[in-house]
This record gives C-alpha cells, sequence and structure tokens, in this order.
C-alpha cells in the first residue's frame, strides 16, 4: 500500500454571504465574493492529517479543480497539514459546468494515477448540495465507499466507517483502497495558522489539465435559468375557526 | 433520565437539547452569584465580557499547562492592514528596493479574509496619490472606471430641495476626480503589491505589539485561535505568530485598536487635539439614472452634522452607492444613525432617483472628522502611523483615500534609506524615524488640510449647519484658508452625549421593504459573520456600567449608533432589571462603539482574523 491519501477540496462562496443571482438570471453573483473552503472540505483535510499523525498513512495530497484561485484553497489545505497539492485547470464556460459527474472521472483518474489508498472527500459541496461526487467516484473505481463517516478508525488494511443515516448510526467495515465522505461530527478542523500559511507557500502544488489525465468534461447538463427562491407571502391572521374554515376553503385546500 | 434507548433518535437528539438548555440556565446564574460576591452589589450583573485583554490568562486556571510560546519571524518592515495606506506603502517600499535594487522583504497582515473585504467608503476618488504612486494605472487596469461629469450640492428640507451653486474653488468642486467602488480599488492596490513580492496574509490580523527592552516596538503578533466563548482554550487552540520588523507601519484605519494603545504607550496625542469621528452608513443599489449629489439638512437638524451621498457607478450593471454621514459629536442619544439614514431615502427626490432599484450591498464605518488639528505625534521609536488611523481626511471634501495613500508612500520614502543603510541608524532597537513626519509636513496633505482646517469646526455656532457653510464660503472659498486663527473641536465625542431626560425620543418611520430597511436584514447584506464560540471581541472593562450607567443615564444609546445591532438591551431572566445582550458575530468593524460610549468603557479589539463583514467592492 502506497500510504497516499487524496483529500479533494471544492472553493465555494463563504457560506455567511448573502447570495445574490446575476440579472440575466444565468447563475449567481460570483466576482469579488468571499470564498472558502467547503466546510465538509476541511473535515475531509482534518481526517486525513489525523490519520497522517497517527502513522496510519504517509502522504496527504490535496486536489482541487477550478480556475486559478483554486490554488488558495489548496494552500489553506496545505497550512492544515497536506503534503502536496494537485490543482486541475478548469476555467471559464468549462468551469461554470462543471459538476459531480466530471469531478469523479477527474477523482478516479488521479487515484489511480497516484495509487491512492484512499479518497477523502466531503459529503457534499454547500453551492450545489449535490452529495454524489463521493458515491460516483466509488462507482467508477469499483472501491468501497463510507458516506456520512461521522467516524472512522483503520485496522490493519479495513477500514471501519461509523455512518450517520436517517435511523441513527450504522457501523461498517471496507476494504481499502476506499472512498470516504466526511459528515459534521467526524471532527473539529484545525485552524490554518500564519506560520503554517507561510511554509505551506514551500510546499508543491502540480498544475495538470483534465485533457491529461483522459477525462472529457463536457457537461451532460445545460442551465436554462436561475431564480431567486420567491418572496414568502404575508399570513393572514383569523380571530376564528369559522374564518379558518372558510378562508382554507376558499383557497381550494379543503 | 429518560430510558432514552427506547426513543427514536429524533427524540433521542431532542431530549440531548434539552439537557443542553437547562445547563445554560444554570450558568448565568452562577456568573451572577460569583458576581455579587465579589463586587458586594445590590444588582446581579451576569458576566459579560470573558477576553483575555480583560481577564488574564496568567491567573486563569484554566490556561494551567497551555503551551503559550509563539512561532517568530523575521521581515524587514511589517505593516498592519491592507487599505489604501498599507498597500501604498507596501508598494512604494518594494519600488524603491527595485529601483536601488535592494533586497526587502516586507510583510502585511489584513484581519479581512481577503483584500477590500473590509474596505468601505463613498468613494470619489482623487487620483494625484494614484498618479505619484503608479503613472500608468490606467493601462494597468486600476478600476476607475466612472469619472465624475455632473455634480449637484443641496439642502433638503422635509419636502424639497434647495440647490446650492458649486463655485469653483469650493473644497467640494470634483472635476478630475472618479466615483470608485473602493473595495474593488483596494484589492487591485493588493494586486500590485502581490505582483511586486510584497507578502500579503489577509485574514490575520494584529493583536497585539511586541516591544524590545528598550521600549521600542518590535512587531506584532497575530491573534490566537481556538478560544472558546466563556475564555477557555479549545482543542485547536493555537497561538498567534509573532512578526518582529525593523519598523511597524500601523494603517490600521480610522480608530485602530492597536492604535489607541501605541497613543498611551508614547503619549502620541499630547500636543494635539482629541480626534472626533462620524460614522458612514452605506447601501448599493440598482439605479437607472446618472447622479453624483451631496447633501445637508433633513432630515439632521442643523446642530446635527451630516449629509448624504449619492453616487452612480459606470461598472456594468447599473449602480448607484449612497450613504449618510452623520458626526458622532451629536447630542442627543435617542439619534440613530441607521434610522436617519433609511429616513433619508424618503425624500422625493432622493426616492425618485432610487425608484424601482433593488439593494445589494450594505455597511457602515467610522471615519475621521478631526482633521489638522487631531494629527497625532506620527513616528515613535520602531513604528509609524499612516493613513486614516492617525487621520488624514479632508473633512468638507470628504475625501481621506488620496492623502492616506500619499501618507503610506511618505513613510515608505522615509523609512526606506535607513532600513537598507549600512549600519542602524537609530538609538533605539525599533528604527525611529522622525523624517517621515517631517516629509509630511512639507507636502500637499499638510497644505491641503491646513487650508480646510476650520471648516468643520465653524459648525459649532448657534447657526449650526449654516453658520458653518457661512464660515465656509468667506474664509475657505475668498481667503483659501489663510485666516492666522485655528478654530478647536469641542473635545471626545462620547462627552458630547446629554442625558436621556433632557432630550426628546425621536419618532422615526417603520422601514417599508423597499426604499427603506430594517436593521437585521441590512446586516445579512454585509455578509459579516464571526466564528461563533470566541470570546465577544467587544470588550467591557466594567461589565456593570453598561446598566447602572448607560441604560441609566443615557437610555443605552449603543443600542442605536451601531449599525449592525450588536447591543441590545434585554430583560433579564429572573424578571426584574436588563442586561446588556452582545450580539459579536454581527459586527461590522465599525469602531463607532468605541468612540461614541458615553462611559468609555467598551473596548473594541481585534477578533479571530477572517471575521467581521464580507463588502464586495464597497
Amino acid at each position: 500500500m502506497s500510504g497516499r491519501v487524496l483529500v479533494g477540496v471544492k472553493r465555494v462562496i463563504d457560506y455567511a454571504v448573502k447570495i445574490r443571482v446575476k440579472p440575466d438570471n444565468s447563475g449567481v453573483v460570483t466576482d469579488g465574493v468571499k470564498h472558502s473552503m467547503n466546510p465538509f472540505c476541511e473535515i475531509a483535510v482534518e481526517e486525513a492529517v489525523k490519520l497522517k499523525e497517527k502513522k496510519f498513512i504517509k502522504e496527504v495530497v490535496a486536489v482541487s479543480c477550478g480556475p486559478q484561485q483554486a490554488q488558495e484553497t489548496i494552500r489553506t489545505a496545505l497550512a492544515m497539514g497536506a503534503d502536496r497539492g494537485i490543482h486541475v485547470e478548469v476555467t471559464g464556460k468549462d468551469y461554470d459546468t462543471l459538476g459531480p459527474l466530471q469531478v469523479s472521472k477527474i477523482f478516479a483518474a488521479l487515484a489511480k494515477k497516484e495509487d491512492a489508498q484512499l479518497l477523502i472527500l466531503g459529503k457534499q459541496a454547500i453551492d450545489d448540495d449535490c452529495n454524489q461526487t463521493g458515491q460516483m467516484t466509488a462507482a467508477l473505481l469499483d472501491w468501497p465507499q463510507g458516506t456520512f463517516a461521522s467516524e472512522v478508525s483503520l485496522e490493519g488494511d479495513k477500514i471501519k466507517v461509523v455512518r450517520e443515516i436517517d435511523g441513527g448510526l450504522e457501523t461498517i467495515k471496507i476494504n481499502t483502497p476506499a472512498v470516504l465522505t466526511a459528515d459534521l461530527r467526524l471532527n473539529t478542523p484545525r485552524y490554518a495558522t500564519l506560520p503554517n500559511i507561510m511554509k505551506a507557500k514551500k510546499k508543491k502544488i502540480a498544475q495538470v489539465k483534465p485533457a491529461d489525465l483522459g477525462v472529457d468534461i463536457t457537461s451532460r447538463l445545460e442551465v436554462l435559468r436561475v431564480d431567486e427562491p420567491p418572496q414568502r407571502l404575508a399570513g393572514v391572521t383569523v380571530e376564528t375557526v369559522d374564518d379558518l374554515v372558510a378562508k382554507l376553503k376558499e383557497s381550494g385546500t379543503i | 433520565m429518560f430510558p432514552a434507548s427506547r426513543y427514536s433518535s429524533k427524540a433521542h437528539r431532542c431530549i440531548r437539547a434539552l439537557q443542553t438548555v437547562q445547563v445554560e440556565h444554570a450558568a448565568p446564574q452562577l456568573y451572577a452569584t460569583l458576581n455579587t460576591r465579589r463586587t458586594c452589589s445590590s444588582v446581579s450583573t451576569p458576566r459579560i465580557t470573558t477576553h483575555y485583554t480583560v481577564h488574564s490568562r496568567d491567573k486563569d486556571s484554566r490556561w494551567e499547562g497551555v503551551e503559550m510560546e509563539r512561532f517568530a519571524d523575521e521581515a524587514d518592515v511589517v505593516i498592519v492592514g491592507g487599505g489604501p495606506a498599507g498597500l501604498s506603502a507596501a508598494i512604494r517600499l518594494k519600488q524603491l528596493a527595485n529601483e536601488h535594487e535592494k533586497e526587502l522583504r516586507v510583510c502585511l497582515v489584513e484581519k479581512a479574509s481577503q483584500i477590500g473585504a473590509h474596505t468601505l467608503s463613498g468613494a470619489c476618488l482623487e487620483p494625484s496619490a494614484l498618479t505619484e504612486l503608479i503613472p500608468d494605472w490606467k493601462e494597468r487596469g486600476a478600476p476607475l472606471n466612472t469619472p465624475v461629469t455632473e455634480d449637484v450640492f443641496s439642502i433638503l428640507t422635509e419636502k424639497h430641495r434647495i440647490p446650492v451653486p458649486i463655485l469653483p474653488g469650493l473644497p467640494m468642486v470634483n472635476h478630475g476626480n472618479y466615483i470608485v467602488r473602493l473595495g474593488n480599488f483596494v484589492r487591485w492596490l493588493g494586486e500590485q503589491a502581490e505582483e511586486l513580492g510584497v507578502e500579503l496574509y489577509p485574514g490575520y490580523a494584529a493583536a497585539e505589539v511586541l516591544f524590545h527592552e528598550d521600549g521600542s516596538v518590535k512587531g506584532i503578533a497575530t491573534n490566537d485561535v481556538g478560544i472558546s466563548k466563556d475564555g477557555s482554550p479549545k482543542d485547536v487552540f493555537e497561538r498567534g505568530m509573532e512578526l518582529h520588523a525593523k519598523v511597524t507601519l500601523f494603517g490600521e484605519g480610522c480608530h485602530g485598536h492597536l492604535a489607541k494603545q501605541l497613543y498611551k504607550q508614547f503619549n502620541l496625542r499630547e500636543n494635539c487635539e482629541p480626534q472626533t469621528y462620524a460614522i458612514g452608513l452605506k447601501e448599493v443599489g440598482g439605479i437607472r439614472r446618472k447622479v453624483l449629489s451631496h447633501s445637508v439638512g433633513w432630515p439632521l437638524n442643523r446642530h446635527t452634522y451630516g449629509g448624504s451621498f449619492l453616487y452612480h457607478l459606470n461598472e456594468g450593471e447599473p449602480l448607484v452607492a449612497l450613504g449618510f454621514v452623520v458626526g458622532l459629536d451629536y447630542s442627543n442619544p435617542y439619534l440613530s444613525p441607521f434610522r436617519e439614514f433609511q429616513r433619508w431615502k424618503h425624500h422625493p427626490f432622493v426616492a425618485a432617483t432610487l425608484e424601482g432599484g433593488t439593494r445589494i450591498a450594505y455597511g457602515a464605518r467610522a471615519l475621521n472628522e478631526g482633521g489638522f488639528q487631531s494629527i497625532p505625534k506620527l513616528t515613535f521609536p520602531g513604528g509609524l502611523l499612516i493613513g486614516c488611523s492617525p487621520g488624514f481626511m479632508n473633512v468638507p471634501k470628504i475625501k481621506g483615500t488620496h492623502t492616506a495613500m500619499k501618507s503610506g508612500m511618505l513613510a515608505a520614502e522615509a523609512v526606506f534609506p535607513k532600513i537598507t543603510a549600512e549600519s542602524l541608524d537609530s538609538e533605539t532597537t525599533g528604527l525611529h524615524a522622525p523624517e517621515y513626519a517631517e516629509t509630511l509636513k512639507n507636502s500637499w496633505v499638510w497644505k491641503e488640510l491646513h487650508a480646510v482646517r476650520n471648516i468643520r469646526p465653524s459648525f459649532h455656532n448657534y447657526f449650526g449647519l449654516y453658520g458653518g457653510m457661512a464660515y465656509t464660503g468667506v474664509f475657505y472659498w475668498i481667503f483659501r484658508g489663510k485666516e492666522p486663527w485655528t478654530l478647536k473641536h469641542c473635545g471626545l465625542d462620547a462627552n458630547q452625549l446629554k442625558p436621556a431626560k433632557d432630550c426628546t425620543p425621536i419618532e422615526y418611520p417603520k422601514p417599508d421593504g423597499k426604499l427603506s430597511f430594517d436593521l437585521l436584514s441590512s446586516v445579512a447584506l454585509s455578509g459579516t459573520n464571526h466564528e461563533g464560540d470566541q470570546p465577544p471581541h467587544l470588550t467591557l472593562k466594567d461589565d456593570s456600567v453598561p446598566v447602572s450607567r448607560n441604560l441609566s443615564i443615557y437610555d443605552g444609546p449603543e443600542q442605536r449608533f451601531c449599525p449592525a445591532g450588536v447591543y441590545e438591551y434585554v430583560p433579564l431572566e429572573t424578571g426584574e432589571g436588563m442586561r446588556l445582550q452582545i450580539n459579536a458575530q454581527n459586527c461590522v468593524h465599525c469602531k463607532t462603539c468605541d468612540i461614541k460610549d458615553p462611559s468609555q468603557n467598551i473596548n473594541w479589539v481585534v477578533p479571530e482574523g477572517g471575521g467581521g463583514p464580507a463588502y464586495n467592492g464597497m
């Protein structure tokens, strides 16, 4: 086993920023808007670094797909403890239409190329909320998947994953190599402190293009229109139960 | 307590949440009794301030054994603050280094998560300093996209507008200037700086000034991270980092918190007047017309200094930047600058301009109004002050960016020969560069500020606004500020409030959701956020003062002057009396509370870096 872990990190609009739809309804405004690393990706990086500190794995490689600014996100991962980074360059229109299917193809290709033992991703991105990349990558690689992980422990060449599911918690044991996706309670990510950011400047970030990996990133989806959610209409206070029934009848509900 | 295993996980979580709430309720009462035992007061004050600057960690048992050693690094120059002044100084230093073929390590720390995210201004930029710094700014794509074409100045009454002619020679002539989104301009300056090799570190706040043995400034330390809300260390606690430098430039902007400490430490304010301030609130929205307008008058009365601006922006989608400035020397504690701003938008002239547009941004920041009389001593062993921190704003022109940039450039020019000299020409280990103050006094900055020095103080007369305008007309327009006397300001803004019982509450109209808006939806638009589990960075020297003094004498003016709803007086859980609730997460780093608190009990310190507003081109 190579002892290498790939961690996918995505640069998304910061969760506290108010999203605005572009005047031409083609998407949301991203120019100059504050971006940061997807919170679930931070948790994924933290888990990978923890595994390295516990000596279960040897190397953590942070991967991000996007334009030049994606390198800032990779740098944050490097400052948290990743050893090196890979920036998959996707720009312009290609970046606007980049979705889970293409990203999972890229990750699958990289996992094979880097001979990765483990691929850790955040469970979903907070901008598209897809929750698909981890699962698709596992399928493409034909690897087992431990998704919604709230606890991960390596036992020999198997991994014990405690998963958060609707009914509670499910514990599974899967073989390596595997894909894990991080859920909220997996860990508390460490801060990327300034001395580590300075050290991270010396760590390498390799640049590749999707074509170099043999991946076709044309999208099978076309975004027709983006709209703000409809304004919530004001409610009406009714005085008596009869009024309520009358109003419900009026609106056709009963 | 409950046989939880028999319940579904949803109920499980519910029960756990309820148990947490019960524990939380117990805590304030515990603190309250602790406080009463210590202060022996009859009123129990729930604990508000947990920051280590007020409650030292040396004697705190929770901090025993925690590693407090800091990693340190050396640079030639450290600059605190990535605004126009700091970036201009950085750029100038690197330009000089390249000219003279010297190696220079310049590090700049900025508390915002990205350069420009905490920048807020009107803004009408005078390109004089920019042209001196980067003559080919146009070719390099500086975002000066909207040259000033027309300019309107009016006095507003409740329903009407009295136009005032802008005669050439008056300070508000804007020919040759550009309307800019200062945040975008600052971001562009940051790119220029990085290209020249300046090390920019946004997201890291300078929290502490470091000193050599001989008392000179050694550098700064960035903020610690991972302290929880009650002041105890979390698992992810890490100490900040020390950045040592031969000389440190402090460009924190208006009312910087480190500058506040430096004034005391080096007695920099002994020969100048106290700084006076105003608060500026700004919004950006969609619009259809071209306009550049300033107004005074309604809704402020003639004794409250302030006014508005309305600038169209020629940048892709049609936008307008609008804002309202209120002098913080106002006396009525019931005045709310935010609500005056919202009210002003309903004036027929303004409403007609804004009709049909949607608001896309909101923010606020304090600005300097003291001008010439309030400039402190600018240099001290190991450091110097640049930009709006000491305060070089030309108040009647309402422009401070060009003078801030020039001060940064002059600082760089003064410091460069000293740090690259063969031997360190300084008595103290931290470099002292009094040449900076000398060159500033001989520059156009000084001449400009001297000429307009009497305009702002001239408003302190019986006729208020009208007296001030008359004075400006005579002494500035005709005599160019050459009168031999220098008028004084009125003292600290915090001391100008009258007790609530001597003032009338102001009836503000309710926001209509189309032109005017409520406070909380405005704060949401600023994109401000802070890590929730950290000590509130709005620290109180004495937790009991807000209720015993601010609320009882002045009816809690902080609930009104804070443009982000940080301060709220809420009833105590026990039912009797009120307590101050500090919603630190809302803070937009405007510094108004530190300035205007009548008890001067609030001390704004820097929160974890990266927190604060997320302005985009404000």
